[in-house]
């Protein structure tokens, strides 16, 4: 059973400098965690390794000057696009379909925890 | 300059009662934080896709689409709805309006959320929250400090078999994911439970007036609780969905933490989950360091810019506030100030009473009827005005009764109780009790008459002297067994004795 | 033409508009080119492994049997594309087809709706011939990475047909389909279109709705066409654009994002092509460079002046748009948790979280785990400004680059991929060099630009692409270009199957 786990990034064994790029075994479990994805060892310890030479490579950004640069989180310069108040239905059998666990109509999700 | 002065003024205010509660060293001994959240519930249709937000009553997944349902390449577009009760609110609450705004989606995995993050709104990472400040008077001159104010998409709803800790699995019902809220978070500036719930009821009051919320929804306003206690530290309680449960989850949770304070045992950083079920809170997780929401903006959303010309547009058609219609309460009916302040808290409390006027009731009795008899009857079946049997046409029956001396307030508290219970019209119940034979004014003048010839000695001193008139009114009491209005009886033997004084003078 | 069968297999080959017009004309049965289409698919399909999955055979014959019936009674709707087959990258809705996004994770995944271009498209009377393979949500650039195994090169089996889309180009390349839709995010039209040597479009931000487009970096990608040749690219295209209510990014199209052929189309005299050096800077291999330039040297000879420039920005593209689609697929596909759809595995008595993560273990293949990690990270508290916040303002400063270039430039040119096709297997183990591979491409992904690749030749027998990009919206312009260097080109390969 996984807890949530409890280590801050400060304290990771396997921590690293300031200017250091590298994942550690333990922040790939971390991060695998946040993302609710399980790993094998093979994958952690493969992981580490190729996404610390990933990292390091997208540092590179690290040259570019962006001070005073407005970040894009849009190429489009639109503002307010809205939709009108206005009820639809669409047929909720169909969506149901695909739910793979369920009792009545409800999506059966497993228990807490 | 306005502003910086009310400002000053706040703060003047905060700091004065904190002296008067902080604890012995200076602190606070508990400070709570709220962020409820509502459901606009005005809109007909969810924030991002056009599923009906009219899910109450309804069976479980009927009221999804593939959007709210998070399926796989679905897109939200904005209710534009939402953006104007959100400016209606801001500028209710006295909040800075942003005047231009995104969304942001906030990341973590949880059953109830069809796409594992929620669309909401924040003041960091690239986000700007909606509004930001402003305040919501709590009584007494107090003030809770609004922090922001953003929309964001309601998740799903989970049914437990049994308890949230021992049920086998979690039932999801998506009909309410979707829809549109606006979460209101608070500075830590209240005190006690007592204070969460005034809070929580006068939010309630100015939502309602402004025709956002429907107080009479299940679970339409919902909140979570944060809660330190001197020499503890902040424990979240998630899942309060009522202004009453707020003050129960905290008392609740004062006593447990002081409980292990007093043990000598620690009280960590934690989440806690009301169960309203038990009237208890139940660990959630603890938490060493703050949750990793990851915000980003919402790539699929543009961003929203909010001009003067439109915030000038929803200012014209703002309905009348709580504290605007205290203030009329009182210059126009002559209301004390503390009885309209608890009439304006609550919007359907409030329109009753305008109602029962419209019906020609006594505006300064009605509203002591309405705040104090009706109030305590209601709060002790646990149940709201709108929920009881009671109509502005029998508060204002029941109030000219008592005005015409037919029932004295003694009585009029009898008949009110038979109104809460049974919905039956107060001069019904009036005449097959026979309450009128014993106490209308007519009746009192056959009494008066009769103490009057009984008590000839007596009736002559009193138009002298005030001790006899109290006699005599003493007597007339007697004879009705305590069943007159005393101010009743009171009234019938002065006007006997002015009848004699007048035609012994003609 | 007054037998189809005549001239069987050759109307495979057939470009859309002469298909379209034979069709309406009643000279091509729509039936009869379908039993040809899936006759071919039947043939090539085991050895390049195209499509997931394909429509039953009597259900593609009624629909274009329902289109014959309206061409012979002269009653009911004809639309522009009636009766041609597409190919549909398995990442775009399609209502009752299932739609896997190549991952076992969406493996019976059925969708309840249609994509807004499915709806368009089919409106036109296009019929959706099925679903192509593709990297798993996307992410990848060799269509290795499908749950449902590669897709191979129809020029050279032993190869990759580049990716994501790599299905839907090898379908339209070994004449199984003779249009297709992919969808680009980092290069993911353009870079399989060189591969294949086929035509392919990356539109303007907002031009085409995403609106069932299962999303993998929402502010990066668009659904593009894939075609044997640029006519046939612009006229799927035209009926793909359109503001869609349902997607808040998409915008009206303006009509320069239309081409028609003209009659001066082939004279080029006076355009103005920038040639960003850093397109042929590290890591090009020279045979594509030589090719490429030898394609320029054909425009220059049709009047065009090509002149080199520089994007100094465009270094720092790759990782830019790498920290950027990470960021938002972690995001996106945290949806795929088995509640509501797909991959479930039974609970066991575990709790949620636990089946979440089992779910997702079993459901995503090691790319996208990858990239979902690298992605949390980089959105996580204390590494966002570092990462994805640097990267979009990186953006910013390559977006004002581009619009400087094209104050002195009408479009800009250069490779589509810096390589050739590689074997399969060749790079499934180092992602960092499978990244580099997009190193062209993904600027027009970070600025929204227009950008199409266009096949420019062969070398050993593999193709060649090159890539032109314009300004935003300026689609007709680049198809004019791509038209005039096709014709003067007369590339007439195909591949030996
Ligand atoms: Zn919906």
């Amino acid at each position: 059973m996984p807890k949530e786990r409890k280590l801050s990034r400060r304290e990771f064994p396997d921590s690293k400098k300031e200017g250091d790029s590298r994942i550690g075994k333990e922040e790939v479990k971390h991060l695998a965690w946040l993302a609710r994805m399980k790993l094998s060892n093979k994958e952690i310890d493969a992981f580490s390794q190729q996404l610390s030479q990933i990292l390091q490579y997208f540092r590179k950004i690290d040259e570019v000057d962006t001070e005073g640069i407005e970040p894009t989180y849009h190429v489009l310069d639109l503002t307010n696009v809205f939709r009108k108040d206005e009820p639809r239905t669409f047929p909720a059998e169909e969506v149901l379909r695909n739910v793979p666990e369920k009792k009545g109509r409800y999506v059966k999700a497993p228990r807490m925890g | 300059m306005a502003m910086a002065k009310a400002k000053k003024k706040e703060r003047m205010t905060r700091v004065m009662r904190r002296d008067e509660e902080k604890g012995k060293d200076g602190e606070p001994e508990v400070i709570i934080g709220l962020e409820v959240h509502v459901q606009l519930t005005n809109l007909k249709t969810k924030l991002f896709c056009s599923c009906s937000t009219d899910y109450r009553g309804a069976e479980p997944n009927t009221h999804v689409c593939p959007i709210c349902m998070g399926e796989p390449g679905t897109l939200p577009v904005v209710n534009e709805g939402a953006i104007e009760d959100a400016i209606m609110v801001a500028l209710a609450l006295g909040s800075s309006i942003s005047r231009r705004t995104l969304f942001s989606r906030k990341n973590y995995f949880y059953p109830d959320m069809p796409k594992n993050f929620q669309i909401s709104q924040y003041d960091k990472a690239g986000g700007v929250p909606f509004a930001t400040g402003g305040s919501v008077s709590i009584g007494g001159g107090k003030k809770v400090r609004i922090r922001r104010i953003q929309i964001e998409e309601d998740p799903g709803r989970l049914v437990y078999e049994g308890t949230i800790d021992s049920s086998p699995y979690i039932l999801v019902d998506y009909n309410r994911a979707g829809l549109p809220l606006i979460e209101i978070v608070t500075e830590p500036d209240m005190e006690s439970p007592k204070e969460a719930r005034m809070f929580l009821q006068n939010l309630r009051s100015i939502l309602e007036h402004l025709g956002v919320f429907d107080e009479s929804l299940q679970g339409a306003m919902r909140c979570d609780a944060n809660i330190s206690i001197k020499g503890g530290k902040r424990v979240e309680i998630k899942n309060i969905s009522s202004f009453k449960d707020v003050e129960r989850a905290l008392s609740f949770e004062i006593t447990r933490q002081k409980g292990l304070l007093s043990r000598g045992l620690r009280v960590g950083m934690e989440t806690r989950h009301w169960d309203d079920l038990r009237r208890i809170t139940v660990s959630l997780r603890v938490k060493e360091e703050e949750q990793d929401y990851r915000y980003f903006p919402e790539p699929d959303l543009v961003p929203i810019t909010i001009s003067e010309g439109l915030i000038a547009k929803v200012k014209a058609c703002m309905p009348i506030l709580p504290s605007e219609r205290k203030r009329l309460f009182i210059d126009k009916y002559g209301i004390p100030p503390q009885t309209a302040e608890v009439l304006v808290g609550s919007k359907a409390l409030a329109d009753f009473f305008e109602e029962c006027i419209k019906l020609k009731a006594d505006p300064l009795p009605l509203a002591n009827w309405l705040t104090g008899d009706l109030k305590a009857l209601l709060n002790e079946m646990e149940i709201e005005i709108w929920e009881s049997k009671v109509t502005p046409a029998h508060m204002a029956e029941l109030v000219s009764l008592v005005k015409d001396g037919i029932l004295s307030g003694k009585m009029a508290k009898e008949v009110l109780k038979e109104v809460v219970a049974t919905g039956r019209m107060p001069r019904k119940i009036v005449e097959e009790k026979g309450l009128r034979a014993i106490a209308s004014m007519e009746s009192l003048k056959e009494i008066v008459e009769r103490v009057f010839s009984e008590n000839p000695e007596a009736v002559k001193d009193a138009l002298r002297q005030e001790k006899a008139v109290h006699f005599l009114i003493g007597q007339v009491m007697k004879a009705t067994k305590g069943s007159a209005d005393p101010l009743m009886a009171n009234e019938a033997v002065r006007r006997r004795l002015q009848e004699i004084a007048s035609s012994v003078s003609a | 033409m007054d037998s189809f069968h005549s001239y069987y297999p050759l109307p495979s080959r057939l470009s859309v508009s002469d298909l379209c017009d034979a069709i309406r004309r009643g000279s091509i049965k729509a039936e009869d080119y379908m039993a040809s289409t899936l006759d071919r698919i039947r043939r090539v399909e085991e050895k390049v492994h195209a499509f997931i999955t394909i429509v039953e055979e009597s259900t593609l014959l009624e629909r274009a049997r329902e289109i014959d019936r309206r061409v012979r009674d002269g009653k009911g709707f004809l639309g522009a594309l009636a009766g041609i087959p597409i190919a549909v990258k398995d990442l775009i809705c399609t209502k009752g087809l299932r739609t896997t996004c190549g991952s076992r994770i969406l493996e019976g995944y059925i969708p309840t709706y249609n994509a807004t271009v499915i709806e368009r498209l089919e409106e036109q009377g296009a019929i959706i011939l099925g679903k192509t393979n593709m990297d798993e949500f996307a992410m990848g650039s060799s269509t290795e990475f499908s749950y449902f195994g590669p897709t191979r090169n129809p020029w050279d089996l032993s190869r990759v047909p580049g990716g994501s889309s790599g299905g839907s180009a090898a379908a339209v390349a070994a004449l199984e389909a003779p249009m297709a839709l992919g969808s680009d995010t980092g290069g993911s039209i353009r870079c399989p279109a060189s591969f294949c040597s086929v035509v392919g479009l990356k539109p303007t931000y907002g031009l085409v709705s995403r609106f069932g487009l299962i999303a993998y970096a929402n502010s990066l990608e668009q659904i593009g066409p894939m075609t044997r040749t640029v006519e046939d690219c612009a006229l799927l295209f035209s009926h793909m654009v359109g503001r869609d209510p349902l997607d808040s990014t998409s915008v009206e199209p303006p009509k320069t994002v239309f081409f028609s052929k003209k009659d001066d189309a082939m004279d080029l005299v006076g355009l103005k092509v920038g040639i960003p050096k850093e397109f042929f800077g590290e890591g090009i291999q020279e045979s594509v460079a030589k090719t490429v330039r030898k394609a320029l040297e054909k425009l220059e000879s049709l009047g065009a002046q090509c002149e080199e420039t520089t994007i100094p920005s465009i270094q720092y593209a790759l990782p830019a748009y790498y920290i950027i689609a990470m960021s938002e697929a972690s995001s996106n596909l945290a949806r795929y948790d088995g509640l509501r759809y797909g991959l479930r595995v039974p609970d066991r008595g575990y709790g949620w979280n636990t089946i979440f993560a089992e779910n997702r273990r079993l459901g995503f293949g090691p790319e996208v785990k990858r990239r979902i990690i690298l992605g949390t990270y980089a959105l996580s508290a204390g590494y966002f400004d570092k990462y994805y916040l640097k990267a979009q303002k990186i953006r910013t400063i390559l977006r004002m680059e581009f619009q400087r270039a094209f104050k002195r430039f009408d479009v800009l040119a250069g490779p589509s991929m810096p390589i050739l096709p590689f074997k399969i297997g060749e790079k499934v183990g180092n992602p960092l060099e499978m990244y580099m591979c997009d190193v062209d491409t993904v600027p027009a992904n970070l600025t929204g630009l227009p950008a199409l690749s266009l096949p420019c030749g062969f070398r050993n027998g593999l193709p060649v692409g090159i890539q032109f990009m314009a300004q935003a919206f300026q689609e007709g312009l680049i198809f004019r270009v791509a038209y005039a260097l096709e014709k003067s080109l007369d590339l007439r390969e195909e591949p030996r199957l």
